[in-house]
Order: C-alpha cells, then sequence, then structure tokens
C-alpha cells in the first residue's frame, strides 16, 4: 500500500534521512521505532509532504507522493495525527472535528461523527469546549478523531502516548487496534516500544537517519539489540 | 452635548475607515505573521480609482446616485483586490520560505513602489472628489443635522464588518482562515491548502482596504498620492489596539482610534490629533502589547 524507496530528507543542508526503504500492506499495522532524532518524525512529515523530498521514491497504491502537496495526500487518503496533536486550542472540539473532515467537501456525513463519538463519547458531551482546555487524554482523543473524520486508508501516527498517564496509554492503544480492525491501516511511531511492538504487526528500527533492522513485532521483541536498546530489559 | 454628539460620530465614522483598513493588516498578520507595509497604499489606490470613476467617468451622473455608487464600490474592491492578489504573487509568495526580515523589507519595497506609480499616473498634486457626487441631504440624529455621507460611510463600514464576522465564523472556508491562522502545519495536514488561504486574505484584506480609500475620499474630499501613510499607520495602531491577528480586535480597535481622535481633537486640541494616536500606542505596547481584546480570543483571529 505505502512503499518508501531510498527517502533521503534533508533540512537545509543536513541530511536527516540517508536512505529509507519500507513498506506498509493493507490491513497492517506496522511501527517505527528509534531514539530521539532518528528521522522517525521526518519519515512521517516527508509521506504527509510537510518537508521536501531531497531524492528517493514515496508510493501510496501505485502514485508517486513525493512531488504532491501536503493537502493533496490527505486527499488521497493519508491522514497524520502529528506529534505533541497539535490541536487548534482556541477552536472547539466540534470546530476542530470539521476542520478533520475539510478534504470532504459538501456536507460531512452523520456516520464519521458516530464513528468518532462510538470510539470517544467523552469528545461529544465536550463539543462545545475549547479544544485546549482539554485534559492530556482528552486531547489526544480528539486528535485521533479528528484524523478519523477524513476517513483515512492510511492513518499515520506520531507519539500517540506521549506525556500521557499508563492507564490512558493503554486505552489510547486498545483504541487503536479498534480503528485497524475497523478496515485502516496504521502506521505507529512510538518511544514507548514495548507497547507499540505488542500492538504491531511488524517493526522497523532507525537510528540516526539509517534504517538499522526490520523484522516481524515479535521477532522484534525478542531481538537482544532491541531489547537493550529500547525495552529497557 | 450638540458638540459631543457631533464628535461622536465623527470618530465612528473615521473610526469605521480606521476598521476596514485594520481589518488587512490584521488578517495578513493572522495567517502570515507579516505586516504588509503595502497596504497603506492599496488604501490610497482604493481612493484614486474611486476618484478615477465618480469624478473623471462621472459615474453617478451617468448611472444614477444609488447604481452609480454601488457600481463604483464594487469596482474599486475589486480592482484593490487584484493589486492586493498580484502584490502577494510578486512581492511575498517567492519569499515564502525566506527569513521573515526579506519579506519585511519587500513589503517595505512593495509600498514606495506603489507609492510612486501612483503619483506616476495620477500626479502628485492633490486632487479632490467633488463635493456634489452625492446629494447634500442631511438626516437629523438626537436633534443633530447630519451630513449624510458621514451615516452612509459608519453603516456600511458596520454591514462589511458584520459580513466579514460571519464568513470568517460560521463558513468552512472561513474555518479553514482561522485554522491557519493558529497553526499552518497543523491546518496542512487537515488538507488545507494553506496558499490558497494566504491568496484569499490577500484579496479579501484589500479589497476592504480599496473600499476604505473610497469611503475616505467622498467623506473628506481630497486625496494625494501619499495619504495611505498615515491612514496606514493609524489603521496599524488600531489593530494593535485590539490585538494584531484578531478580527474583532480590529474592528474595535479601529472604531475607539477614531473615537479617541475626533474626541482628543475637540476636548483637548486639534494640534494633537495624530499625537493622541500615537500616545495611545506607545501606552498600548508598554502596558498591553498582546491588545485590548483577552489573550484567548486574540489568538482565535
Amino acid at each position: 500500500m505505502l512503499e518508501l524507496k531510498d527517502l533521503k530528507v534533508a533540512y537545509g543542508g543536513v541530511e536527516a534521512l540517508h536512505g529509507i526503504t519500507l513498506s506498509v500492506k493493507e490491513g497492517e499495522i506496522v511501527t517505527i521505532l528509534g531514539a530521539n532524532g532518528a528521522g522517525k518524525s521526518t519519515t512521517l512529515m516527508a509521506v504527509s509532504g510537510l518537508v521536501p523530498v531531497k531524492s528517493g521514491e514515496i508510493c501510496f497504491q501505485g502514485e508517486r507522493l513525493d512531488r504532491l502537496k501536503s493537502h493533496a495526500v490527505v486527499e488521497k487518503g493519508i491522514t497524520q495525527v502529528p506529534e505533541g496533536r497539535r490541536l487548534f486550542g482556541s477552536m472547539t472540539v466540534m470546530e476542530n472535528l470539521k476542520l478533520g473532515a475539510f478534504t470532504r467537501k459538501g456536507a460531512i456525513g452523520p456516520q464519521y461523527l458516530d464513528r468518532v463519538f462510538s470510539l470517544f463519547p467523552r469528545l461529544e458531551e465536550r463539543g462545545h469546549q475549547m479544544a485546549g482546555t482539554l485534559s492530556g487524554g482528552e486531547q489526544q482523543m480528539l486528535a485521533i478523531g479528528r484524523a478519523l473524520m477524513s476517513d483515512p486508508k492510511l492513518l499515520l501516527l506520531d507519539e500517540p502516548s506521549l506525556g500521557l498517564a499508563p492507564l490512558l496509554v493503554k486505552s489510547i492503544f486498545e483504541t487503536i487496534k479498534s480503528i485497524n480492525e475497523s478496515g485502516v491501516t496504521i502506521v505507529l511511531v512510538e518511544q514507548n516500544a514495548r507497547a507499540a511492538l505488542k500492538l504491531a504487526d511488524r517493526g522497523y528500527v532507525l537510528d540516526v537517519g539509517y534504517l538499522v533492522l526490520e523484522d516481524s513485532a515479535k521477532n522484534l521483541l525478542n531481538n537482544p539489540q532491541v531489547k537493550d536498546a529500547y525495552l529497557g530489559a | 452635548m450638540d458638540f459631543f454628539i457631533q464628535q461622536l460620530t465623527n470618530g465612528l465614522t473615521v473610526g469605521g475607515i480606521y476598521a476596514l483598513i485594520a481589518l488587512g493588516y490584521t488578517m495578513v498578520y493572522g495567517v502570515m505573521k507579516l505586516i504588509n507595509f503595502a497596504h497603506g497604499e492599496l488604501f490610497t489606490l482604493g481612493a484614486y480609482i474611486g476618484f478615477t470613476l465618480l469624478v473623471t467617468f462621472n459615474f453617478t451622473g451617468l448611472f444614477g446616485t444609488v447604481i452609480g455608487l454601488g457600481f463604483s464600490v464594487i469596482l474599486v474592491s475589486c480592482l484593490v483586490a487584484v493589486a492586493g492578489h498580484l502584490l502577494e504573487r510578486v512581492a511575498y509568495r517567492p519569499l515564502r520560505h525566506s527569513d521573515r526580515l526579506a519579506a519585511v523589507v519587500s513589503a517595505l519595497g512593495a509600498s514606495i513602489f506603489l507609492q510612486n506609480a501612483i503619483m506616476l499616473k495620477w500626479g502628485a498634486q492633490r486632487l479632490a472628489y467633488k463635493p456634489n457626487i452625492l446629494p447634500n441631504v442631511s438626516v437629523n440624529i438626537f436633534g443633530q443635522p447630519m451630513p449624510f455621507i458621514r451615516i452612509l460611510v459608519f453603516l456600511v463600514a458596520v454591514f462589511v464588518m458584520f459580513g466579514l464576522y460571519i464568513f470568517i465564523n460560521r463558513t468552512r472556508t472561513g474555518m479553514a482562515i482561522r485554522a491557519a491562522a493558529i497553526d499552518q502545519g497543523a491546518a496542512k495536514l487537515m488538507g488545507i491548502d494553506v496558499s490558497r488561504v494566504i491568496a484569499l486574505v490577500f484579496i479579501i484584506g484589500p479589497a476592504l482596504g480599496g473600499l476604505a480609500g473610497l469611503m475616505a475620499g467622498l467623506l473628506y474630499g481630497p486625496i494625494n498620492f501619499n495619504m495611505g501613510q498615515i491612514y496606514g499607520l493609524k489603521a496599524f495602531t488600531a489593530a494593535i489596539i485590539g490585538g494584531i491577528g484578531n478580527i474583532q480586535g480590529a474592528m474595535v480597535g479601529g472604531l475607539l482610534l477614531g473615537l479617541l481622535e475626533s474626541m482628543g481633537a475637540a476636548y483637548i486640541s486639534v494640534a494633537w490629533k495624530d499625537g493622541i494616536t500615537f500616545m495611545v500606542l506607545i501606552v498600548i505596547l508598554v502596558f498591553r502589547p498582546t491588545g485590548l481584546l483577552p489573550e484567548r480570543v486574540a489568538e482565535k483571529l
């Protein structure tokens, strides 16, 4: 479904990704692991068209994405939940959700709102509250709900567990699983490697802009290198 | 009391003009974090195009007062909107990804260019709207005869601001503009084409500024090629009073500044009129740099 071929990205003169090749099949949950600065977020940003690609290819369902503007990427069916959520804090919960559906011109079908509210009933109660006044967990729910409003085929999640209490992390991960079961392919970038590997089918490990490992999630969980570096065992 | 009401309506009218110009500054700043220093010149351009239509071509004489004036309002807004759009294309879009300072210098250059272009086209001497463009009728308000033009300018300003408020807060496109003002990157992730939002802001702002130029010409008569400097500076002050980037703030700030100025001129001294404006600017910048409207709203656009 999604293929990155020898993807290189540079900020100014500094190369951040030195040629990443990875693929995501339809229906999968794929996780990208790595330390801070490994290039995980940069990879997602490149897919979303927010950072320019220096060389290499990004293909989605057979179409090249790497020269598209970011709004066109969303129209193709790829939506990102960015790191730090990036909600529109001074707009209401409902307005944030409506913005998530921006690419579905015309009326927003009630099924999309229903889907979000059935996943996150709390958001319905808070519909008229400013997004910035929500708790951390609720903000993450809204960020994911907002992304679902575009009815994506592929959902890119960047650190959804960041700054959340362990109990909330568990519930967010369960939600991600149920979103995947409803037919959405998922790419998950995480610092919380153990939780991510338990959820994912496959994983890739990045280190300072290079792809160093790829394997099934199960094998990665038992890989001594991964254990040492990311699972803290 | 009569004198007070005179000054009150006077202040509200000129305040409406300031507010219309201030909206252009504040919308561009909200989305791009850039002060469009050429905005005052777009106001001047509006005044001169209005002059050509109403005095040179005598639109009100040709089509009657209502249709002729309506035509002029629409044409001035559209033409200045086109000029604003070209300005964005030529002076700002190529610099979108460069240093902020480069765009500021480009804005100053565009301002000088436009001012000189207007001078070359229409001449350096001042021109004047004829007093008989609109029928010279007065309306009684609180027993005070009020020139019709003053009421018309104020009403048009309020009507346009109300329309803009509805557009920004109630429509899908307006929501996209607000989102781009809060976080451009996040707006792009929602599938919003931010380049189009920026282009749109550079159409709406100049259209309002051009309209303000036409109204200033009708209200006061004389126009000259560098009138945009002082009006631009005052409208910029109005935008800061309300909290730059905040649409409601620009409206409130414009009206407030108009009132302060006319009251100051009436009860302190006419010579201090401009001084008062900039005194207010300094006081606001020292004590409340984010503007009068609360910050949470100020961030909202």
